[in-house]
């Protein structure tokens, strides 16, 4: 059966009425010792027998057709085949449900797949990819830079009379800032096996989204969807570059077909650098003026991003400024210039992540104009209904996080600029606000309670090292009233229900309340058994009580309970803004002589809806402010400037933070339930961290040493000529 | 990778071979072949054969060329003695590759220019007489003094810088039973129109040793800067000791990084300021000297007055001034 659930109202908070206690508790991944012991079996781990390697061959021209010459391999040893036909131009955006850009030898970037070399061995593979020969016939119009493309798309979208506003206001500030692109860079890289038997093709693969995927690389290969088997039970890591399935597993799926046997294809650490989506760069203009009383009247904040022609994604930059602060008179324009760089997709909070980089550094130079502190500002603009679309914000603790997190770290210590200095090192505080929107995608799960008192737990819900397995089972445990290892998570495979992956922030929450629901259909079917009604139904530690009478769960089943749990987003989503909120705190150093700059201290004091596990969902706050302090200072794609090429294509080169670079990160959460946004009361909590971080570093690098440091990373030669 | 015979060498001379690249920790000359901008057909590995040892000897200390990375900087002579070198070397890579590298591979490590590493690239330290690309290119990493119209590539070492200021020999042993010792300048090429020739290590001879002489007088000290706190190569690098007698420079010896296709040394900038007192004014004037033909590329513009804050801060500590 299936208990199916829209969410057009707000549902009662029955996670808040029941007694097992394991929710929320900070306890450990079930499957992190399998982790830690290199026991969990990544995507490129398993072979099968028979198995061939194919290597990806990236082009070496910015734009043109390729023709690559299969016979110059001839002699090479182990070589099973070449293939071309099909090669994917980029990755699938994320949610596309279809195939990516197939262009057949059409190159527009520099480093796009144009062939995968198959052979014996990984070894053979990788040198014949090399040697392979492949001629180009080059064709004009290559364009490499975002800033004097010829091809710009975007219109101005304008609220109230915004240029009036801003020039007749007593404050105002009109900042340009930059920021630099990123890449996911996740630990493991991007690796498929593909194996195909009776027409039918079995893809292990390292990906974020499989209810999509599995349309995608049907769509890709030309199959019906119900030929297709994705499994991807564990993922070293995500961040968005593998929401859409990508060119090595189109690639390997194509090999294997053709080949007749199965092929594990695995990109290099270059190569996931050059091929995968990257977080684009951006110019944001950014114009905010307020009244004498610090309400901002105008808020303007216009960008360029790029993107390769056709694609459909573009970095949503001004998404949290929509809604995040007051003000009647609004001005955007998102410019999209399309040029020969590899293709840009999502990268851990699409928009937040850059857009509140300068939004929120904005708000600094605000306050500062304004003769404000930056968090009164912040508390004198948080707006009483949604400024664009008048809707009413669901739960929302911005106020709260701001003035406990200034509490907590010593806000009132903070002094004026270059006044604070230790030795070489001038010290300086700043803060930012955290935002992130919150969304609910359709997520089904499969719970199934056994007579022996355990529970199992089936949905094709990915683990892309979130937690996932975690709170998907403390959900299920909590509802069942069973002991945390008393239920079994099962994750990651297209034969379970389908969920709506991991990204944009939403895994746990529809994920969750899929289980929410399925869980609740158990306990109905519980109560029917026991002879109560379900809402007098207890049940805790394998006792089911209610109705004055009382049984162990286990005395009640004579066959397992199956539920399938179907969450869909309803009214609510439409009725109600729904964001997760926070706030960065931050203290640095500023080297006087060379402008290295230091973390010393951060905290974020976030909020988001109900928490599922403290140690988890820290862990994400965690990681989104170290991305957050890498964006402030380390963190940047370099493109060569003539072709458009990834230079920095390795971990020395693109510089992630390293454990120098990265002090003891507090988190705190303010208790919340967000009763519009799902039957659980949760919000994301995955990509909050990030958002607005890096502002609260530079902010706190002008607090430090007076130097407003617009243009991101903070590296150390946009400080020193500067200083005082 | 291309395919290659693997020889393990059980005495030095097996490991002189004309034919064969020796391999110790392999940490730059492993991801190089996996690249194949390193093609070689014979690897030699050396490291079956000793030269672990740290020796005192009367004026100089004798590093064994497969002494780790890690162990250098951790002895206590060289703590004690040569404190920039501990300093450098701790400064440089990470953890784990200082426990594999060792201090003959270290001087022998590849420039990181992002052109020479991309074999679809130009690059005439790579395939002479191709081109150099990055000229016009990203140039955040190169070179601001004696680069050429050929080649404007960095040496990375850290470990290199401080032996340069410390005066430091390279012991080389030949397949004809000859042994040479080279100051680092001897040892190190400019790029001039020959970049691929880096240094005057000839085919078949062995780096056994790093020869250091007595530490000069005065204080020491090592400083780099980059873009991240850990695992990043210099920007700008120093290595200098400054000895003070009587209130003025009684001798004084620098070496930069990050700026230069080898450890870089200015004799003139060093004598200017022996027997002056020191002063911001002097720093200065030592700057000017030391960066008279200093030439930025665009990205790199920022290390020319980058290297003269470094040159006034460190010369500041170390005098007190």
């Amino acid at each position: 059966m299936t208990q199916q659930l829209k969410m057009d109202e707000v549902q009662p908070r029955l996670l808040d009425e029941t007694g097992q206690g394991v929710l929320t508790t900070p306890l450990d991944r079930p499957e992190g010792p399998l982790k830690v012991t290199g026991t969990a079996p990544y995507a490129a781990e398993p072979s099968l027998p028979g198995m061939a390697i194919g290597v990806l061959v990236g082009a070496t021209i910015t734009r043109g057709r390729a023709h690559v010459d299969a016979g110059s391999l001839r002699d090479m040893p182990g070589v099973l085949g070449v293939y071309t036909a099909g090669m994917a131009r980029n990755p699938a955006q994320g949610t596309a449900n279809a195939a990516p850009v197939q262009p057949e030898g059409f190159v527009q970037y520099h480093g796009q797949p144009v062939a995968v070399v198959v052979a014996e061995t990984f070894e053979q593979a990788r040198d014949a990819a090399i040697a392979i020969r492949v001629t180009y016939d080059p064709e004009p119009g290559a364009e490499v830079d975002p800033e004097t493309a010829s091809h710009v798309d975007g219109d101005p979208e304008t609220f109230g009379s915004f240029d009036k506003a801003f020039s007749e206001a007593p404050v105002r500030i009109d900042a340009t800032y930059t920021t630099k692109g990123h890449s996911s860079a996740a630990m493991e890289p991007h690796a498929a096996l593909a194996a195909w038997k009776d027409g039918r093709l079995m893809l292990r693969a390292s990906l974020q989204m499989l209810k999509y995927n599995r349309n995608e690389i049907a769509d890709a290969v030309g199959v019906d969807p119900d030929k297709v088997r994705v499994l991807a039970p564990y993922v070293g890591g995500g961040f968005g570059s593998k929401l859409g399935i990508a060119q090595e597993a189109i690639a390997a799926a194509l090999a294997a077909r053709e080949l007749g046997r199965p092929v594990r294809v695995v990109m290099t650490r270059q190569q996931v650098f050059e091929m995968t989506l990257r977080r684009t760069e951006t110019r944001q203009r950014m114009r905010l003026a307020t009244d004498r009383d610090g309400h901002i009247v105008a808020l303007g904040h216009e960008d360029r991003v790029s993107n390769l022609p056709d694609e459909v994604f573009s970095e949503p930059v001004t998404m949290a400024t929509h809604f995040l602060y007051a003000g009647a008179n609004r001005r955007y324009h998102h410019e999209i210039a399309r040029i020969n760089r590899p293709g840009a997709g999502s990268v851990r909070a699409p928009g937040e992540a850059v857009g509140m980089l300068a939004l929120e550094c904005a708000m600094d130079e605000l306050a500062e104009a304004a003769g404000l502190d930056p968090i009164e500002l912040r508390l004198r603009n948080i707006p009483d209904e949604h400024p664009e679309t008048g809707q009413t914000y669901s739960a929302r603790s911005l106020a709260a996080c701001l003035k406990r997190g200034a509490e907590r770290f010593g806000w009132s210590a903070r002094r004026a600029p270059g006044e604070r200095r230790e030795g070489e090192w001038f010290i300086g505080m700043g803060v930012a606000t955290a935002a992130r929107t919150n969304s609910l995608g359709e997520s089904q799960s499969r719970v199934t309670l056994n007579p022996d008192g355990t529970a199992l737990v089936e949905t094709d819900m990915t683990d892309i090292g979130t937690g996932t397995y975690a709170i998907l089972g403390q959900i299920a445990a909590e509802m069942l009233g069973l002991p945390r290892d008393k239920v079994t998570v099962a994750l990651g495979d297209t034969d379970f229900p389908p969920a709506a992956g991991s990204g944009g922030s939403w895994g746990a929450s529809s994920s969750g309340s899929s289980v929410f629901l399925g869980a609740k259909a158990v306990r109905n079917a519980l109560a029917e058994k026991l002879g109560c009604p379900p809402d007098e139904l207890r049940l805790q530690d394998g006792i089911a009580t209610g109705g004055n009478k009382r049984s162990a769960i286990a005395d009640l089943l004579d066959a397992p309970i199956s539920e399938v749990g179907h969450i869909k987003p309803g009214e609510t989503a439409e009725t109600h803004s729904s964001a997760s909120y926070g706030a960065h705190f931050c203290e640095v150093a500023v080297n006087a002589v060379t402008g290295e700059v230091r973390v010393r201290r951060a905290l974020g004091v976030m909020a988001a809806g109900r928490i599922l596990n403290e140690k988890t969902a820290a862990s994400q706050v965690h990681g989104g402010i170290i991305w957050g302090i890498g964006a402030a200072l380390t963190e940047a794609l370099e493109h060569e400037p003539r072709d458009g090429r990834v230079v920095n294509r390795d971990l020395a080169e693109y510089h992630v933070p390293v454990n120098l670079d990265v002090p003891d990160v507090e988190v705190e959460f303010i208790e919340e339930r967000d009763d519009h946004a799902n039957p659980i009361q949760s919000k994301g909590i995955g990509e909050l961290g990030i958002s607005g971080a890096g502002a609260a570093v530079t902010n706190a690098i002008y607090n430090a040493c007076g130097v407003r440091v617009r243009d991101y990373p903070a590296l150390p030669d946009r400080i020193f000529p500067h200083l005082p | 990778m291309k395919p290659f015979d693997y020889i393990r060498a059980e005495t030095p001379a097996d490991a002189m071979r004309a034919d064969a690249r020796i391999i110790a920790g392999g940490t730059n000359l492993l991801d190089l072949m996996k690249l194949q901008v390193e093609t070689p057909s014979t690897l030699v590995d050396v490291t079956r054969l000793g030269m672990t040892e740290i020796e005192r000897a009367e004026n100089s200390t004798r590093i064994g060329a497969l002494v780790t990375n890690s162990d250098l900087a951790a002895d206590p002579t060289i703590r004690q003695r040569y404190p920039m070198l501990s300093r450098a070397l701790l400064a440089g890579a990470s953890g784990q590759l200082r426990n594999k590298a060792t201090t003959g591979g270290n001087l022998l490590q590849r420039t990181r220019c992002p052109y020479f590493t991309d074999i679809s690239q130009p690059c005439n330290k790579r395939e002479p007489g191709s081109g150099c690309r990055a000229q016009g290119g990203y140039t955040r990493l190169h070179a601001i003094l004696g680069a050429s119209e050929h080649c404007i590539a960095t040496h990375p070492s850290d470990m290199a810088v401080a032996m340069r200021a410390l005066d430091a020999r390279v012991e080389i042993e030949s397949n004809d039973g000859a042994t040479r010792i080279l100051t680092f300048d001897e040892f190190y090429n400019l790029p001039g129109d020959t970049p691929e020739k880096e240094t005057n290590l000839a085919p078949g001879e062995l780096i056994v040793a790093v020869h250091l002489p007595d530490p000069p007088a005065g204080r020491q000290t090592y400083r780099k800067v980059r873009d991240r706190s850990s695992y990043a190569f210099a920007l700008v690098s120093m290595a200098a000791a400054v000895a003070v007698e009587q209130g003025r420079i009684a001798s004084a010896a620098m070496a930069f990084g990050g700026v230069a296709h080898r450890p870089w040394r200015s004799p003139d900038a060093e004598a200017a300021l022996v027997g002056r007192e020191p002063s911001a004014e002097l720093f200065d004037e030592a700057a000017d000297i030391l960066l008279a033909d200093a030439r930025g590329q665009g990205g790199n513009d920022f290390k020319i007055p980058l290297t003269r804050r470094v040159v006034k801060a460190v010369l500041t500590e170390l005098t007190g001034a």
